[in-house]
């Protein structure tokens, strides 16, 4: 090679062998040859060939379509399916497949219409939304068709060109309308939603969880799509792939604190309880239980009333079904209770007299009553010129705080929140101690944080009130009348009336707090309620435990919350207790139940029956909320649903006793 | 190549100064400027290519492979100038560790190895995953070099180079076994070169390429046909693929056919970012063995002959030290680094171009991976020694011991 010579030449530093120089040289001269065919090959390639190479690339149009992941399952505590996966054959269009665009593809269209119970625009409208969303998929047309239909496709191959079968997997609620607010629904994820976080990842066109657990565990229970590589030659026709497609994998399923014997008997008892209120001559239509497990917070029973079949959503629902489960019926445009609400949950309420333990526990701690002392004798209260009275004008004459718990005294609260409004607010404080009116950060998509009524919130409403008025020029916004925070605003807020709003699930977390401080002297736990247990992988193995500590530790004072628990005891086990007659033939000494009842009154409604009860057991304790819109007396309507759902937890055998205590 | 350009100046001492400027062999002693200039030059190309190629690659790190494959290069390139520091000489009588730790190393890749996309290649270290077969041939090199040497005198004999060709087919064939055909087939290289360098006769090579031409015919025919498979399938079918790449519908002439659309459709000056055939990753591993197609499509016929010259002027000095050499021994080592790099380059940019089979032969200093820039950067420094030493005989004493 030429590297060698002249630099021996120059000053003959290198004596190189002839030999070695020659072979040096072969290799030299073997390496340009090499660059030189490189050379000319790159040139042939990009520079003489390069036009027809930018056309290949353009026209290089593989695509990645997702093949669906089955859904995880959603399983109740003992590990049987409340939700599964149900694979059914979908009927398909291959656009490919299709005859020409014209006269023969409607005709198609049309027949397949006509099978399958759809018109031919409809089907053609769907085919073209699909190619658009998904170029080169095959397009889902209907995935329940039934069998009838599906065997003539099949045979009749020849006469239906590009319509195709494919085994999908359907989402299927096997109870049906049980807990469907708590399970949610699915359906295809929305172009808002594919810009959340939450749906990071998510490709178009895959089915995720919309509402209650199906959504808020979604990530787990969705899985990850395979995905099939399609190509496409020169003629536009998807050629087989020449990669093999990755397997899509299966979601995890999600293991729930409900009691599935449980949520049944919760939602036939509910239903019961409100046929039986109907009976009664009540208007009674929506209402909500929550059971609880007060140690820790797992909800073992949730329901709301009406409810809905999520297997609707299996397929696109038409405007006036969703308008119905929205509450909006139909032409005449009237409100009905909306099904898709999750009462238990977002449900908005005063409480009525089931609140009174948390006034009793508020003004015991300030100092405010002494549990001794006689309060509200007569039949009513006055302070200035409103009249404060019992139910049905009753007179407990003046009774320690005991007796006007189990008698459900409303004079003797009213007489305690007056008295405790002038120590400032000693029962909003107690409230949100104890959980009502915070969120209570259960594992659910949406929740109330309601309202307890005090001195700020009152100035607060004032203002907006003003300032909107100010702005829109209006006698009234109908925010707030404008008034300052009254004692009367107080003693209404004791017997758990005027402004305050909260949910069962509220009351049911206020309720395990106090059980909590009441059996372990006094220091009790505001806890987190959830539903999510644990999530597992296919065959049950454990991926991942869901752990759920409580919100906060508080202390009640040892004696107080005896007293507080004595009197709704003896409510519901001693004659003359509110609730007493609804739990007749309960083993009280196995089971104590600490119950009250509630009758929350509404302006142009008929009075909502309330049920609240904690009942103590050395494994296995319970909280039961119970709340019936419309529904009458708590004892009448709330407490009997309670009483099964109590019987069903602890094995005993079940009545609907209804109470005939009228109280609030 | 005409090498006698101003840039050769600097190697020439004044006249006369040789023995006026005796110094100690010192760390002042430069390196080779082009042969360094050509390796950052590569660096450089492959940092940018690879920071185009790979940005999607891995999910919400788009400096992924760029951040590891800079770690490579600092490492390699500290070890590079470590080693430009050692005299090579050294590692002469260092000949049976040297092929010991080569056969060890690749054995315990066999035996505890981690298999990556069916193959047994590496051993996982905790911060990267070690393929022994690479640095095999720097390993390779040095251990043949040095026995060539001990054998000078005899090398004509037929004993010699059946020793030789036995000592590389040796490992080749373990390395083949795991399987990494690539470089079992630059273990062969090298020991061939190392036999054409030294001197052995021309009818022993001719009889060693005849020999070669019939066990591949054996291998890819023969053998196949009685039912034995040497090879494994995919191994053939890649080695043929190239022949007939349209009519081959399998993964292998897919492979190949996309990476010539992509090499094609850069034309004279490159898609830039436009790059979709590297970009939506029709070309597999076109970060690793399939560099050069990304090289291709993004910067064009330019920067394909930029990346080329780079090589050139890499072989060019390999060559050149190879002949300036004080020893005989590091004129050899230079020879295995050079045939080395020229079968490395020739058969990968080959294979980008639909001229040669696809082998797995990763394009040295451009191709992401720790084991093979490190390697090869390993065999830079080793010419750099041979660069040093062969300055500092020539300034010390005047003249060129051979």
């Amino acid at each position: 090679m030429s590297a060698i010579e002249p630099a021996g030449r120059r000053d003959g530093r290198i004596p190189v062998s002839p030999q070695l120089a020659l072979r040096v040289a072969i290799l030299g001269g073997l390496a340009m040859a090499m660059f030189a065919i490189i050379f000319f090959r790159l040139w042939f390639l990009q520079v003489l060939s390069g036009e027809q190479y930018v056309q290949q690339a353009n026209a290089n149009r593989a695509r990645d379509l997702p093949i669906a992941a089955p859904r995880g399952e959603i399983l109740d505590r003992e590990g049987q399916p409340l939700v599964a996966s149900r694979t059914t054959n979908a009927v398909q269009i291959v656009p490919s497949a299709l005859p020409p665009a014209g006269r023969q593809r409607i005709r198609l269209y049309r027949r397949l219409g006509r099978l399958l119970g759809m018109t031919g625009p409809h089907i053609q409208a769907l085919v073209i939304k699909g190619r658009t969303a998904l170029p080169y998929a095959p397009v889902t047309i209907k995935t329940d068709a039934g069998r009838g239909a599906l065997t003539v496709l099949a045979e009749r191959q020849s006469e239906f060109p590009g319509v195709a079968q494919q085994p999908v997997s359907i989402r299927a609620y096997p109870y049906g309308a049980m807990a469907a607010q708590v399970l949610g629904y699915v359906g295809q994820v929305s172009e808002s939603e594919l810009k959340l976080r939450a749906f990071d990842g998510v490709k178009q066109g895959t089915v995720v969880g919309q509402e209650g657990l199906e959504y808020y565990y979604d990530r787990y229970l969705r899985g990850r799509p395979g995905i099939q590589r399609v190509e496409v030659n020169a003629s536009g026709y998807p050629v087989p792939s020449k990669l093999a497609p990755t397997a899509p994998k299966s979601g995890y399923s999600l293991k729930v604190t409900l009691d599935l014997a449980l949520q049944r008997e919760g939602e036939k008892a509910l239903l019961e309880g409100i046929e039986n209120s109907r009976a009664g001559g009540k208007p009674a239509d929506a209402g909500a239980f929550v059971a609880l497990d007060p140690r820790n917070g797992q909800v073992l029973a949730m329901g709301s009333s009406p409810t809905f079949d999520p297997n609707k959503f299996a397929k696109p629902l038409t405007k006036s079904e969703y308008a119905a489960l929205e509450g909006k019926s139909g032409a005449s445009g009237e409100e009905a209770p909306a099904p898709l609400t999750d009462r238990a949950v977002n449900g908005t309420y005063p409480t009525g007299s089931t609140f009174k333990p948390i006034t009793a526990m508020g003004t015991l701690e300030a100092g405010v009553i002494n549990p001794t002392e006689g309060l509200g004798a007569g039949q009513c209260i006055s302070v200035s010129t409103e009249q404060f009275c019992n139910a049905g004008k009753a007179d407990y004459g003046a009774v320690g705080l005991v007796e006007a718990l189990k008698v459900s005294s409303d004079t003797y609260f009213f007489q305690a929140g007056e008295l405790a409004n002038s120590h400032g607010n000693v029962i909003q404080r107690e409230a949100h101690k104890l959980g009502v009116g915070e969120q209570t950060g259960i594992d659910l998509p949406s929740e109330i944080t309601g309202l307890v009524p005090d001195r700020a919130w009152r100035a607060k409403v004032a203002r907006q009130e003003l300032r909107c008025e100010k702005r829109r020029h209006v006698s009234s916004c109908g925010i707030s009348d404008g008034r300052p925070w009254s004692v009367g605003d107080n003693m209404h807020l004791a017997v758990g009336q005027g402004d305050l709003l909260t949910s069962p699930l509220q009351m049911a977390v206020a309720y395990s707090t106090l059980a909590n401080a009441f059996t372990n002297g006094g220091d009790g736990w505001v806890v987190r309620p959830h539903l999510g247990m644990e999530i597992d992988a296919a065959q049950g193995r454990l991926v991942q435990s869901l752990s759920f500590p409580a919100q906060r530790h508080v202390h009640l004072n040892d004696e107080d919350v005896n007293l507080v628990m004595e009197g709704i005891h003896e409510a519901a086990s001693q004659p003359g207790g509110t609730s007493a007659a609804v739990w007749a033939g309960w083993d009280q000494a196995q089971h104590p139940v600490y119950g009250k009842t509630g009758t929350a009154q509404h302006v142009g409604k008929e009075d909502q029956s309330w049920y609240m009860c904690y009942v103590g057991d050395p494994t296995r304790p319970i909280v039961i909320a119970v709340t019936v819109e419309q529904g009458g007396f708590g004892a009448e309507t709330a407490a009997p649903i309670a009483r099964l759902l109590a019987s069903q937890w602890f094995g005993e055998p079940k009545k609907f006793v209804a109470g005939s205590s009228r109280t609030f | 190549m005409t090498p006698l350009s101003p840039i050769t100046a600097p190697e020439q001492p004044p006249a006369g100064a040789g023995r006026a400027q005796v110094r100690p062999r010192t760390l002042r002693l430069p390196l080779d400027p082009l042969l360094t200039l050509a390796v950052i030059g590569l660096a450089v190309c492959s940092m940018v290519t690879l920071g185009a190629a790979t940005r999607d690659l891995v999910a919400g790190q788009p400096h992924y492979y760029t951040d590891r494959q800079l770690t490579y290069l600092i490492v390699g390139s500290l070890l590079m100038i470590a080693l430009s520091r050692f005299d090579y000489a050294r590692l002469r009588p260092l000949k049976n560790v040297i092929y010991g730790a080569l056969i060890f190393s690749i054995l315990a890749v066999l035996a505890l190895g981690h298999t990556a996309r069916g193959s047994q290649r590496a051993i996982n270290l905790p911060f990267f995953s070690f393929q022994a077969s690479e640095l095999g041939k720097v390993l390779l090199t040095l251990a043949l070099a040095s026995l060539v040497v001990d054998r000078a005198r005899r090398l004509r004999d037929r004993d010699t180079t059946a020793l030789v060709m036995l000592a590389a087919l040796v490992p080749a064939m373990f390395v083949i076994a795991q399987p990494d055909l690539g470089s079992g087939m630059v273990y062969v290289m090298i020991a061939l070169t190392l036999l054409f360098v030294a001197g052995t006769s021309w009818k022993h090579l001719t009889a060693l390429l005849a020999l070669g031409l019939v066990s591949l015919t054996f291998v890819l025919v023969a053998a196949p046909a009685v039912g034995v498979h040497v090879l494994k399938p995919y191994q053939v079918q890649r080695l043929t693929a190239f022949l007939h790449p349209t009519t081959n519908a399998q993964k292998e002439g897919y492979q190949q056919e996309e990476s010539k659309i992509a090499i094609g459709s850069g034309q004279k000056f490159g898609r830039g970012t436009n790059a979709t055939q590297t970009k939506l990753n029709y070309v597999p591993e076109d970060h690793t063995d399939f560099v050069f197609a990304a090289v291709g499509e993004q910067y064009g016929f330019l920067g394909a002959a930029f990346v080329l010259a780079l090589y050139g002027l890499l072989i060019w000095r390999a060559l050149r030290i190879l002949v300036m050499s004080k020893d005989l021994f590091g004129s050899l080592v230079a020879a295995g680094v050079a045939a080395m790099l020229m079968f490395q380059v020739f058969v990968n940019v080959g294979m980008t171009i639909g001229i040669m089979p696809i082998t797995g032969v990763t394009l040295p200093l451009m191709s992401y991976g720790g084991s093979s820039v490190i390697t090869t950067l390993l065999a830079v420094g080793l010419l750099q020694s041979i660069y040093i030493q062969a300055r500092a005989s020539q300034a010390l004493k005047g003249r060129v011991l051979r």
